[in-house]
């Protein structure tokens, strides 16, 4: 396996911490990863995105220009990373806040009302987890019972009440059934 | 009946200051505040740029010779090396008050326990006479040549009452070497800022109003009585923050 | 020890404390500022742990001067437009013969540039940066394993040979995060009788200083200092060679662009091209030897960097300009992408060996 993933989307939406659970995952389940932001001034409410590359074999570039996995959490990411899937690679959207429908046809496209769902069910915050459970269920790379056990592990002592929370937003997101 | 003796925190090396020049007496009333408090194994001393550059061959202490400006910066790290040790800077007014200035605030404003000797002779030395940042208003030097004019350059820099608006500055007295009593009062001085150091108290600068007859164009005689005709008036002596004494 | 996910930034201010350094004096700048922010939470729970934030990169490097007077391990680092207000400091850590480790998280230049990675500061780094006669050791981690294990080898090194080791990193080593291992085995201490620590009244002063008037004396410690620049060239050069065994192409990069470069070769591999990569580890000293041997059988040199070209002059120095060095580079911030790479590999394959 090797998986290259893109998560996009605004600062504050919890993109760089979503790329750090999956990355996490990977190390906890003996694989080589790397994780790579977006970074500087342009982070504070601006747009954020983070590479994370999932791989049985050592990782030669960290960037990810050809993401088999696009995760775009608004409107301006989508228009800017829709057409770097590769055929066959997987968008999923958060059809909360990217209003239009992807025009690839070679590719899975997954609409998943992330923002939406996360307020209706008091987990605010918590769509990037909604998403990520929508790629877990559609994609190879972890299974729900190792997600959760990485989260156990990445959520720190201090902040357990998150870990329910984290979790429920993942099985949201892994049960869905409208993403079609 | 001992007559003279050199202070042991003094090397045997001849110094090379010019005839006049009030540099010598200073590192004596230094290597005498070292001797008598008992502190000269364990004293880092930091050398500058301008006249006082070689002072690293005249304290008989481990010595630094750091950039121009840069000497609080030094002491900053010899000091947060090791507590234990005494450090001192010796730095003239171009370094310490011109291209050293963030380094001599910061370290103030920080109360850096360390000591800042700050010579005052109100022109650059070393390179031959220019307008350092503490040269009087009207004062004629090799880059202020009609007198220095303060519509265009501006107005000298007064350290010490700058320095005083510093919370973390624990001791700053200005002081001169122009005569007996002033030089007894230099000395209570600069003793008091390396006490402070000792007692752990902070920040202390003592500035030595001095002398440069050389390139002030000036016999001995004339530019002490320069000095106390012009400088005194101009930057006055005293006491301009003392921490210790309010805390008593 | 288990392997644990750390950005680069972070992993090599920890592996600076498990190197046994204890004073960290920094200023912020994008995007290097998490070596800073690690060294303020950590410091100040270790004993003996200075963390200070100095009023600007010329202060902090003054500051290491001072500490690394005393000959304790000592580290600052910055990121390009910083590492320029540090060069008066470098050069006079070298005048003073002062070890300590100096780290540049390179963003594009020149000015303020930009924030995103660089290797713009190449020519800086590899000729001193600052004035005078002199070298620092330079170090270009390519993966957060070896921000960990240079950092640790270029505080021995400085110990070793009295002078300034910089970590020549970039802003994607600096924020990327991988596995790591912390496990850095024996730090070796070395003796510093030079070291300022007061006489204790038991010996003569130590001095620390770089000023010499008189231009014979001066000489004198620049042909000792140059001496042992020549010691380190045939001993300390480290490389690593990727699929360099049948190569009639050899890539030289560092840092980043090595890790696209591997990508480009494995692809271009798959297209039946044979191609390779000599991976500078130290770029001064610059593997001079390992290219040169190259040079006798490959037929072309492709330098790939994060600049306008600045180590393709070192590898034609290399290869006494004996094979034909092509040139990919991106600046200001931009990396050269596998199709960037892939067209000047094509090139390369069309000269006649």
């Amino acid at each position: 396996m090797n998986t290259k993933i893109l998560i996009a989307g605004f600062g504050g939406q919890g993109i760089l911490f979503a790329g750090k659970f999956l990355a996490y995952e990977g190390l906890m389940s003996g694989k080589e990863v790397s994780w790579l932001p977006s970074y500087g001034p342009e982070m504070r409410g601006g747009t954020a995105n983070c590479s994370i590359i999932i791989s049985d074999t050592l990782i030669g570039s960290p960037i990810v220009d050809k993401p088999d996995i696009l995760v775009a959490m608004n409107g301006p990411s989508f228009d800017k990373y829709e057409n770097d899937v590769p055929a066959g690679g997987a968008l999923y959207l958060d059809s909360s806040l990217i209003e239009r429908k992807s025009t690839r046809t070679d590719a899975g496209v997954h609409y998943i009302p992330a923002t939406a769902m996360a307020g209706d069910n008091g987990l605010n915050g918590l769509a990037n987890m909604i998403m990520l459970g929508c790629v877990i269920r559609h994609s190879n790379i972890m299974t729900m019972d190792s997600a959760k056990a990485a989260m156990e592990k990445l959520v720190p002592a201090k902040k357990q009440e998150m870990l329910a929370l984290n979790i429920r937003a993942l099985e949201l997101g892994y049960n869905y059934e409208g993403d079609k | 009946m001992i007559v003279f003796e050199k202070p042991k925190a003094l090397t045997d090396a001849p110094l090379h200051y010019c005839p006049g020049c009030t540099h010598g007496i200073i590192h004596r009333l230094v290597a005498e505040a070292i001797d008598e408090l008992g502190v000269q194994g364990r004293t880092i001393g930091v050398a500058s740029v301008g006249c006082s550059v070689f002072t690293y061959n005249y304290f008989n202490v481990d010595m630094v010779q750091a950039a121009h400006g840069r000497a609080p910066a030094v002491a900053t790290g010899l000091k947060r090396s090791d507590a234990n040790n005494i450090v001192f800077t010796y730095q003239g007014d171009g370094d310490l008050a011109a291209i050293g200035t963030a380094e001599t605030v910061h370290s103030a404003a920080r109360g850096e326990n360390i000591t800042v000797i700050f010579v005052n002779n109100a022109i650059y030395g070393m390179t031959g006479g220019q307008m350092a940042p503490t040269s009087l208003p009207g004062q004629i030097t090799q880059t202020s040549p009609y007198g220095r004019d303060v519509n265009t350059v501006g107005y000298p820099v007064k350290v010490c009452e700058m320095l005083s608006q510093l919370d973390g500055a624990a001791y700053l007295e200005r002081v001169a070497v122009n005569n007996i009593k002033n030089i007894k009062a230099a000395k209570a001085a600069i003793k008091k800022a390396f006490r402070n150091q000792i007692e752990g108290k902070g920040f202390s600068l003592v500035e030595v109003l001095s002398t440069c007859p050389t390139n002030w164009g000036k016999t001995p005689a004339d530019a002490l009585k320069w000095l106390e005709e012009n400088m005194l008036p101009y930057y006055p002596l005293g006491v301009y923050k003392d921490k210790t004494k309010e805390e008593k | 020890m288990a392997k644990v996910l750390m950005k680069g930034n972070e992993a090599m201010a920890e592996a600076a404390i498990m190197a046994g350094c204890r004073h960290y004096f920094g200023y912020p700048i994008t995007p290097q500022t998490e070596v800073a922010a690690y060294m303020a939470k950590r410091m100040p729970k270790i004993d003996g742990g200075v963390f200070l934030q100095a009023e600007s990169e010329i202060a902090a490097i003054n500051m290491v001067i001072g500490v690394a007077s005393t000959g304790k391990r000592v580290m600052t680092s910055s990121s390009s437009p910083g590492i320029s207000l540090k060069s008066e400091g470098l050069s006079y850590l070298a005048g003073c013969d002062l070890p300590a480790l100096v780290v540049n998280v390179q963003r594009g230049g020149p000015g303020l540039g930009g924030i995103q990675p660089s290797q713009s500061d190449y020519f800086q780094a590899t000729r001193g940066g600052g004035h005078g006669d002199y070298h620092m050791l330079v170090l270009a981690p390519s993966s957060i394993q070896e921000m960990v294990d240079l950092t640790v080898k270029g505080f021995d090194l400085a110990d070793k040979y009295r002078m300034t080791a910089m970590i020549l990193a970039d802003g994607t080593m600096g924020q990327m995060m991988e596995p790591v291992s912390l496990d850095v085995g024996e730090v070796k201490t070395y003796e510093k009788p030079w070291a300022l620590t007061g006489t204790k009244c038991e010996r003569k002063p130590n001095i620390v200083n770089s000023l010499f008037l008189k231009p014979d004396e001066l000489e004198v410690f620049n042909n000792a200092r140059y001496a042992k620049y020549a010691e380190i060239c045939k001993t300390e050069a480290m490389h690593e060679e990727y699929r360099m065994e049948d190569a009639e192409i050899c890539i030289v990069a560092f840092g980043i662009a090595a890790r696209v470069a591997q990508n480009a070769i494995d692809e271009a591999r798959a297209r039946g091209i044979k191609v390779g990569m000599i991976r500078p580890i130290t770029v001064w000293p610059f593997p001079k030897e390992a290219l040169n041997k190259a040079a006798d059988k490959v037929k072309a040199f492709i330098s790939v960097e994060l600049n306008m070209g600045q180590m393709i002059e070192d590898v034609e120095l290399a290869i006494r300009c004996r094979k034909p060095v092509l040139f990919c580079g991106r600046s200001g911030g931009m990396i050269p992408t596998t199709e960037d790479i892939a067209v000047k590999i094509a090139e390369a394959a069309q000269i006649g060996g």
